[in-house]
């Protein structure tokens, strides 16, 4: 049965010889070579529920009166956006389950991707000849942000009304071209026009994930096309690859994994509750609520408007750069230019232009650590004060001095990270050394008395 | 004739089949190798299957039970369990009934010379025949870029990009009254200090963002008002653009009463950011990123002490943009 198989591909595709390849690929064992995985898996499970909620959610602005399952919000007025996933989540059976799956695993999506990521940049990863895989995947995480900034704005609660607004008053703030951008793409002045809703739409269930599909195939085949890379080991060399077939050894564990993360991702939406949006109300533009929170993965953007002080960069009448663009646009893009220049900045620092297949542990490259650090820190610090005011509630601090500890914490601390970092990879670099040498000696020793 | 020929053909590449697997490699050499069974270990992935199946089965019974109480979490619970049991049986398998040996092997070649000159030879040998092939060269970009420009062009209809003049509209002009958000007309003598009142433009559309105002009251002896603005706040009562000028999110957090010692005077804050406005005067900002104040709207109490706007706002209202300082609200 297997052979008559395997013989109809092979006779119509002449496909043996590469699935004999695909399955013999090896994958080097270690856990945090999983982490892509994950994202993958979570991605998967996003495309799945999504296709479910495409099926109930009405991308329309148009006017209704609630009249629905949902007590508190009967009569009123509100967007079929808005009705249609109030409905999606009390009248649709298992409706609830798949809306919460779908957002808890854009949450995890984008967490699995930045920790891959760190995992990527402190082991040296993304070094000749990787450094096209390590870019596709930067441009699928910043990717990924628009597409889940997109997933909760086209709901039309008060949240996603105030992240669209925030949004807006970014693309305003570009500097020369804002205005006009803005309003090409929200149609008029915002809250736009309401064609601005199928674009959203679209863009969410179609643009965005397609090129985010494309983008994992081809990130997917310039992994296996320059095989994996791998840690120092006995046998692991630069030239030689150490790992577990594809077929038996990776397949169960794989699907294992992707197994794993859904039943995750399954029970943290039936189980734990995530954006429940008929307690935000439907958005009016007059209309705001205190302790607005986005998604995790806009934090540091949130944050790092916040941190900005005071001022509109002026000439004369022209506003050359409104104040939302320096943490709503200008640092997101230094974040990005930083972390996609790095492996040829590195390049430049150290003046290694070789061949890399064995990864670094995050002690041999001092350098890149520390400084990997300190930039980490720096982004970490933006993100939280993005929550400075429910420090405020929390531990009743005030949030005017929170604010101010924060911008010196966010001038200061990278430094300093950096600094110690770099210090402890050092040290622990030199004692390694003592260390062989202790024992190159200690041997010779034994060869003497012996 | 033809199908003698066919049944030779068949017969000559059967007889290399059979000599091909003959010729196959001998049956002690696996490429698998070989590993000891572990019959308890299939019994426990066999259990851990048929509870995955179980829990699969459980999610269809409680999907089908109409008005069952919990039934979000009960589906979530059932489902995420039968995955997670297929997952551990998958676990196991990969652990206890698979041979998980690492296998050595060359990465593959790290460059191809040979081929690469190949290509760059390809396209040079290929071009051999033209002789102007700078000229040829700038009319397909002119093509191709003329092309691409023109099926950019539709995309001009998204929006009226090249006309900013909507930015400075607005619904307010004098004499137009501030309602609440049920069409009521306000009151003078209804607006109480310390508390904050959400009013639109009579008749106009409350959705824009530059409906929404923010009504407060103030001891005239508090006001610190620029001198053009004398008269803008009858009574105390002052109206400001609700939309804040930072990133247009509302401004609904008025803080007031007051911590004196930090706190020296009400503020109006807006929620995203914390852009922080002095109402007393003229919607200056004392916190937050915000770059410009906040719009006033000059008002009059008419005879029926009802809250009237004196004209349009000091300034144009929401966020930023180049040409926010250029232009006054029409």
């Amino acid at each position: 049965m297997l052979r008559r198989t395997v013989r109809f591909l092979d006779e119509r595709s002449g496909s043996a010889p590469l699935l004999l390849k695909v399955l013999r690929y090896l994958f080097p064992d270690h856990w945090s070579f999983l982490l892509g995985e994950v994202a993958l898996y979570a991605f998967i499970v996003l495309v799945g529920t999504g296709v479910y909620l495409t099926l109930f959610f009405e991308p329309s602005l148009a006017k209704t009166v609630y009249q629905g399952t949902y007590a508190p919000l009967r009569g009123v007025q509100m967007s079929d956006a808005y009705k249609s996933t109030l409905d999606l989540s009390f009248d649709v059976k298992a409706g609830l389950l798949l809306r919460q799956t779908h957002h808890w695993a854009a949450d995890v999506f984008v967490v699995a991707i930045v920790v891959h990521l760190m995992r990527i940049f402190f082991t040296g990863a993304f070094r000749r000849p990787r450094e096209l895989t390590y870019l596709i995947g930067l441009l699928m995480l910043f990717t990924t942000l628009l597409e889940g900034y997109l997933g909760y704005s086209m709901v039309d609660d008060l949240l996603s009304g105030m992240g669209l607004a925030i949004g807006y008053s970014v693309a305003m703030a570009i500097p020369v071209v804002g205005a006009n951008l803005a309003l090409l793409i929200w149609g008029a002045p915002y809250p736009g026009d309401p064609a601005f809703e199928s674009r959203m739409y679209v863009a969410h269930v179609f643009i965005l994930p397609i090129l985010i599909g494309v983008l994992i195939t081809l990130h997917l085949a310039l992994v296996m096309l320059r095989h994996h890379t791998q840690f120092r080991g006995e046998r692991q060399s630069e030239r030689v690859i150490v790992g577990v077939p594809t077929f038996p050894g990776q397949t169960p564990r794989s699907l294992g994994l992707m197994l794993s993360v859904a039943s995750v991702l399954f029970l943290l939406g039936g189980l734990v509750q995530i954006n429940p949006i008929w307690l935000w109300g439907p958005y009016e533009v007059g209309q705001s609520t205190n302790g607005a929170q986005p998604d995790w993965y806009l934090g540091w953007l949130i944050g790092g408007m916040r941190l900005v002080p005071s001022f509109d960069l002026t000439i004369g009448d022209y506003t050359i750069v409104p104040n939302p663009f320096w943490g709503g646009a200008l640092f997101p893009l230094v974040v990005l230019v930083v972390l996609a220049a790095w492996p040829w900045a590195e390049r430049r620092l150290t003046g290694d232009r070789r061949l890399h297949n064995l990864l670094d542990r995050p002690r041999d490259a001092p350098l890149r650590t520390g400084l990997g650090a300190g930039f980490l820190a720096w982004v970490f610090l933006v993100f939280i004060s993005g929550s400075a005011d429910r420090m405020t509630v929390l531990f009743g601090l005030p949030y005017e001095q929170l604010l101010k500890a924060f911008t010196v914490a966010v001038l200061v601390v990278p430094f300093v990270v950096f600094l110690l970092v770099w210090r402890a990879c050092v040290e622990l670099g030199g004692a390694e050394e003592v260390e062989h040498e202790r024992e190159a000696a200690e041997a010779e020793a034994r060869a003497a008395r012996a | 004739m033809r199908r003698v020929r066919n049944w030779v053909i068949g017969l000559i590449v059967l007889v290399g089949t059979l000599g091909r697997r003959r010729r196959g490699r001998p049956k002690e050499e696996r490429m698998v190798p070989s590993g000891s069974a572990s019959p308890r270990s299939e019994v426990v992935v066999t259990l851990l299957l048929l509870a995955g199946a179980a829990c699969a089965i459980a999610f269809i019974v409680i999907y089908a039970i109409d008005g069952l109480a919990h039934q979000t979490q009960l589906l979530g619970l059932a489902i995420g369990l039968s995955l997670g049991f297929i997952a551990a049986a998958l676990i196991v398998t990969s652990r206890r009934l698979v041979v998980t040996e690492e296998i050595a092997e060359e990465y593959p070649e790290p460059e191809h010379p040979d081929e690469r000159d190949a290509i760059v030879e390809v396209v040079h040998e290929s071009g051999d025949r033209l002789t102007r092939k700078r000229l040829l060269g700038t009319a397909a970009g002119a093509a191709g870029g003329a092309l691409g420009l023109a099926l950019l062009a539709p995309a001009a209809s998204l929006g009226p990009a090249l006309e900013t003049s909507s930015l400075y509209r607005t619904p307010w002009l004098r004499g137009r009254r501030l309602v609440d958000d049920k069409g009521r007309p306000l009151r003078a003598d209804d607006i109480e200090a310390s508390n904050f009142y959400t009013a639109y433009p009579e008749g106009a559309d409350p959705g824009q963002m530059s409906a929404p105002v923010v009504v407060v009251r103030l001891a005239p002896a508090q006001l610190e008002l620029p001198p053009e603005r004398s008269g803008w706040a009858p009574e105390g009562l002052l109206a400001y653009s609700k939309v804040c000028t930072h990133a247009g999110c509302a401004i609904s957090l008025y803080r007031s009463p007051l911590f004196e010692p930090v706190q020296p005077g009400p503020a109006l804050v807006c929620p995203c950011h914390y852009s922080t406005f002095n109402p007393a005067s003229g919607g200056a900002v004392v916190f937050g990123p915000a770059g410009r104040p906040l719009p006033q709207l000059p008002l009059a109490i008419d005879g029926r002490r009802e809250l009237r706007a004196a004209g349009n706002f000091s300034g144009p209202v929401g966020p930023s943009w180049w040409g926010v300082r250029k232009g006054r609200p029409t």
